[in-house]
């Protein structure tokens, strides 16, 4: 791209013509957007409307292209010019679906429809078309962490895809738990039985797999690099260390059991003949090879009654068990109770529950338990006293009241939980999780200037979005799959793996054409900053919601392109305003503010600024319009990635400017969030908290700018939002630092 | 009647699910009650039974025995099939109620002078005799189940309905002389006769 020449075209279809006056916007676009070329078209997004487009960029050179016609959301196919910086203007959803068609309306939609405009003109001359850097890495293979069922299906997935796997496993054999299991639940119909685990042909396709290579008895001790070009240390027992190369990562280091000792008055470790649902299976596979039925452990007497004792230090309120539910046990009850009913209906099974949790086809497999004999009492077991010749369960009888029920069993199973194998928790400091009793040990090993492993979730799971992308995580080209992000069955862990290596086969794929991975798949652009203005402060390398940033040797911010997911979050943290994207940045977004028409203090026409995540707030907003929501002719709305990217320049220049409000609109943050980029709506919020001093400093009220979190089916609360802000600002009067600018 | 108590208590020993599931009809049901609690929610005298649906199956699956046939409960159910309708497992959960009734009253351990039994066996035996109801007889002979005084004053509080219904011709006070009857009634006995054969055997009363 040599010389920059920009080019406004004005659409007139949709209504646009009639609504608008479209001489007036090229008039706009001409004289205050210096557009080097102005075209009308009465229906921009028809094959003739492209072709003129088309015909623009190649024979007059055109390399800048503003576009006023609907909603940047809306006919991306058609206005797809890969060869040159775009803006739009939004003049359709965002202006003449959003606004009354009455004369007395007629001059605020021209004017709206007039400064986006002049906007869609400034930012798109501060745009430069990204590059992309294929530069990144060209490494395709995966490595996979953990040989348990999930880590086997993640291996024979991206094989049968036709990529590389590495494949590592702490243990001697691959299997995990899954390989200790007698039998397990069914997949498919029918949902009767239970059936064999299919483990061990797992293990033989990888065994035959040239394409798998397995390394047994080692770990990571070192992973270093970035989508396309990890570097693996792997420590084999035998002292060895073997380097690999790999694309991304799939950790599948799964879980591990809730320690029955903890729970003693459940029988836990006293007795036995109180197991947990592990210790059965045992119990089972060894009763198979001795080819006879399931005996007492105690004394190998005849097993005649047998109780499940369910959530066993699981959904636990009192603090000294899990909190939560695993979600696979009731149906593991059901199973090993079956294990005793087919063989002889004549022992009885008692599975004492408080709420029977099946989820897939669990309820089918429920019922055929129910079919063969299986006693489901609901209650809440309160001591296990384990006896000379079996158990005494006693319990509280929830539907009977009966809170001294009580049944003998000669066996007691426990159905505890998974505990997740997450590795060293990185929101701890290192000094912190020194002084810990049980020192965790790392996973992954991760050479990141934010912490070795994976951040962690509630209750040690491993990281997940888990609102809307269960699979990914916030270190890009590594992803978490099966029970060490969220407790579950075997046929999701078989799932969940597949899932994960096919976002882990997309990454490599991204990183080879140097594009971003999810949620802004394909973009080229990246942030880039400028040395000489960087006062290394690491406000970014801390706060990059994925790690993407390091600090080289002069503690200068080392960006790590495939690793970002271009959010923003980094440029809106910069101080000094040294980050920005080819096409997104400090000045895209402050020339549009700047371009606005800023009318005089006396006009009666205030000028709210909305700052909306493109995620959630602009689609609603959006939406709004093509529902026909109506809302004040005084906002301007700028798109921005994430509202971690804004810096809060924009919002001082705004007020600067003549601005009568800055209103920000992004996604629900904390433990519950809906941000995209998991951090950016929170850390944006925090950032507004401070704003106050600044406001203060500019003799302003603190309602000049105001922060909202909204969701994408706002669609009648964000207008009534922006009315009511509207309202607000008539009540407090217009700015006092119009003109000044 | 109570040695079939006796019997089917030896039988069974502890095991009330399995007693249930071979004597009760539609008892094999039992089982496959998830405790969700909709027939108890449903059930229009549900506030009033001592043990709704969704307890009795559980007092069935703990071995209460002596509680679920004693129990005035199932007596109670009115028929009126919104619990069928409801179950989410499709257990035909009226016609357990009244298969435990009537075991419970085959088994002599039903409730004594329970209104619905009480009434149910004036019905059958009213109508074994000439193999139809006969609504003068049966109607008078519930009024004074429980004596003249009581009889005479139950009859006078209902006297307008049963005017009415004479007017409209639903009652025939010729009915009170006899009263007609089947025109086999001996065909009709006998195959009342062969029916309780077949249950007993079906359900194992036979001596």
């Amino acid at each position: 791209m040599s010389e920059m020449k920009t080019a406004a075209y004005i659409c007139k279809g949709c209504g646009l013509g009639e609504r608008l006056d479209a001489a007036q916007l090229s008039k706009v676009a001409q004289k205050e957007g210096k557009a080097n070329l102005v075209r009308e078209h009465d229906f921009l997004c028809s094959a003739a409307g492209v072709q003129m487009i088309r015909d623009d960029i190649e024979k007059e050179a055109v390399t800048h292209v503003a576009i006023a016609a609907c909603s940047r959301r809306a006919k991306a196919e058609a206005f797809w010019f890969p060869t040159v910086a775009m803006a739009r203007a939004n003049l359709r959803e965002g202006v003449i679906w959003s606004q009354p068609d009455t004369d007395e309306a007629r001059e605020g939609t021209q004017e709206m429809a007039d400064d986006y405009v002049r906007m869609a003109c400034a930012e798109v001359k501060r745009m430069k078309l990204p590059a992309g850097n294929t530069e990144t890495g060209h490494n395709k293979r995966l490595l996979v962490v953990g040989g348990g069922v999930s880590g086997m299906t993640a291996a024979i997935e991206a094989s049968n895809t036709g990529y590389q796997v590495v494949l590592v496993e702490k243990s001697g054999s691959l299997g995990g738990w899954g390989a200790r299991l007698w039998k397990r639940i069914p997949f498919q119909e029918p949902l009767k039985d239970p059936v064999e685990t299919g483990v061990t042909d797992m293990i033989d396709r990888i065994g035959a797999d040239p394409n798998i290579k397995v390394y047994l008895n080692a770990t990571l001790a070192k992973t270093t690099g970035a989508p396309g070009r990890f570097a693996a240390e792997i420590a084999v027992e035998s002292g060895s260390v073997a380097m690999e190369e790999v694309g991304a990562i799939v950790q599948a280091s799964g879980f591990g059991t809730y320690d029955i000792a903890e729970l003693p008055e459940l029988g836990g470790g006293k007795s036995p003949d109180v197991v947990d649902q592990a210790g059965l299976e045992k119990l089972a596979v060894e009763a198979a090879a001795r080819g006879q039925p399931i005996r007492r452990p105690s004394d190998g007497g005849e097993i005649r009654t047998v109780a499940f004792v369910q959530c066993a230090g699981q959904r636990d309120d009192t603090g000294r068990h899990l909190p939560y539910c695993s979600g696979f046990c009731c149906s593991t009850s059901i199973k090993q109770a079956m294990y005793f009913k087919d063989v002889n209906p004549a022992v009885d099974t008692v599975v004492i529950y408080t709420d029977l949790r099946v989820p897939g086809s669990g309820e089918d497999f429920y019922r055929s338990g129910q079919e063969k004999g299986v006693t489901f009492t609901k209650g809440k077991v309160t001591g296990v006293e384990p006896g000379s010749k079996g158990c005494t369960v006693k319990f509280h009888d929830l539907i009977l009241n009966d809170k001294d029920a009580a049944i003998q069993a000669d066996l007691v199973v426990l159905a505890t939980g998974q505990v997740p194998n997450s590795g060293v928790n990185v929101d701890i400091p290192e000094e912190e999780a020194a002084k810990m009793e049980v020192k965790p040990v790392s996973i992954l090993n991760l050479d990141y200037r934010q912490g070795r492993d994976l951040p962690q979730l509630r209750h040690g799971f491993t990281d997940s979005h888990f609102i809307c992308f269960p699979y990914e995580t916030r270190r890009t080209g590594i992803y978490a799959a099966g029970p060490v992000r969220r407790p579950m069955d075997m046929a999701q862990a078989v799932e969940d793996a597949t899932g994960a290596t096919l976002k882990a086969i997309q990454a490599v794929e991204n990183a080879e054409l140097g594009r971003a991975a999810h949620p802004r798949s394909g973009d080229l652009s990246f942030p880039s900053f400028r040395r000489d203005g960087c006062t290394q402060c690491k406000r970014c390398t801390v706060e990059c919601p994925f790690g993407a940033i390091d600090e080289d040797e002069q503690r200068y911010p080392l960006f790590n392109e495939s690793r970002c997911r271009r959010c923003g979050t980094c440029m809106g943290a910069c101080p000094v305003r040294v980050i920005s994207f080819e096409n997104y940045s400090v000045d895209t977004v402050g020339s549009q503010i700047k371009a606005v028409d800023m009318p005089d203090e006396f006009s009666e026409k205030p000028r709210i600024l909305l700052l909306a995540c493109e995620n959630d707030a602009y689609p609603a907003l959006d939406m709004a319009g093509m529902n026909r929501i109506q809302y004040s002719a005084f906002v301007r709305v700028i798109p921005v990635r994430c509202l971690g990217s804004v810096n809060t320049i924009w919002i001082t220049d705004a007020l600067n400017s003549g601005y009568d409000g800055v209103m920000l609109m992004g996604c629900k943050h904390g433990d519950e969030y809906q941000c995209h980029f998991v951090k950016g709506s929170e850390l944006a919020n925090y950032r507004m908290s401070k704003i106050d001093d600044t406001l203060k400093q500019l003799a302003l009220e603190t309602e000049r700018v105001a922060t909202y979190e909204v969701a994408i089916t706002d669609i009648e609360r964000v207008p009534q939002l922006i009315n009511n802000y509207a309202a607000k600002i008539n009540e407090i009067g217009l700015s006092p630092l119009k003109g000044f600018a | 009647m109570s040695d079939l108590n006796t019997q089917a208590v030896e039988r069974y020993r502890n095991n009330f699910l399995k007693e249930v599931e071979e004597n009760v009809e539609e008892g094999h049901w039992v089982k496959m009650c998830m405790q969700c609690g909709v027939c108890s929610g449903s059930c229009p005298f549900g506030p009033h039974w001592e043990h709704p649906p969704q307890e009795i199956f559980m007092m069935i699956r703990a071995g209460k025995r002596d509680e679920v046939l004693a129990s005035d409960s199932m007596w109670m159910c009115t028929s009126c099939y919104n619990c069928i309708v409801r179950c989410p497992r499709k257990l035909p959960i009226t016609h357990i109620m009244h298969g435990l009734a009537n075991y419970a009253h085959r088994l002599g351990i039903a409730p004594k002078g329970q209104p619905t039994r009480e009434f149910a066996k004036l019905f059958w035996d009213n109508m074994m005799k000439k193999g139809r109801v006969n609504e003068m007889k049966l109607t008078i002979g519930h009024y004074f189940r429980n004596g003249i005084g009581a009889g005479i004053k139950e009859a006078m509080a209902m006297k307008d309905v049963g005017l009415g219904m004479l007017k409209a011709k639903r009652l025939n006070p010729m009915e009170l002389a006899g009263g007609h009857g089947l025109k086999d009634l001996k065909g009709f006995h006998a195959m009342v006769a062969k029916a309780k054969e077949i249950e007993d055997r079906k359900k194992g009363f036979v001596k």
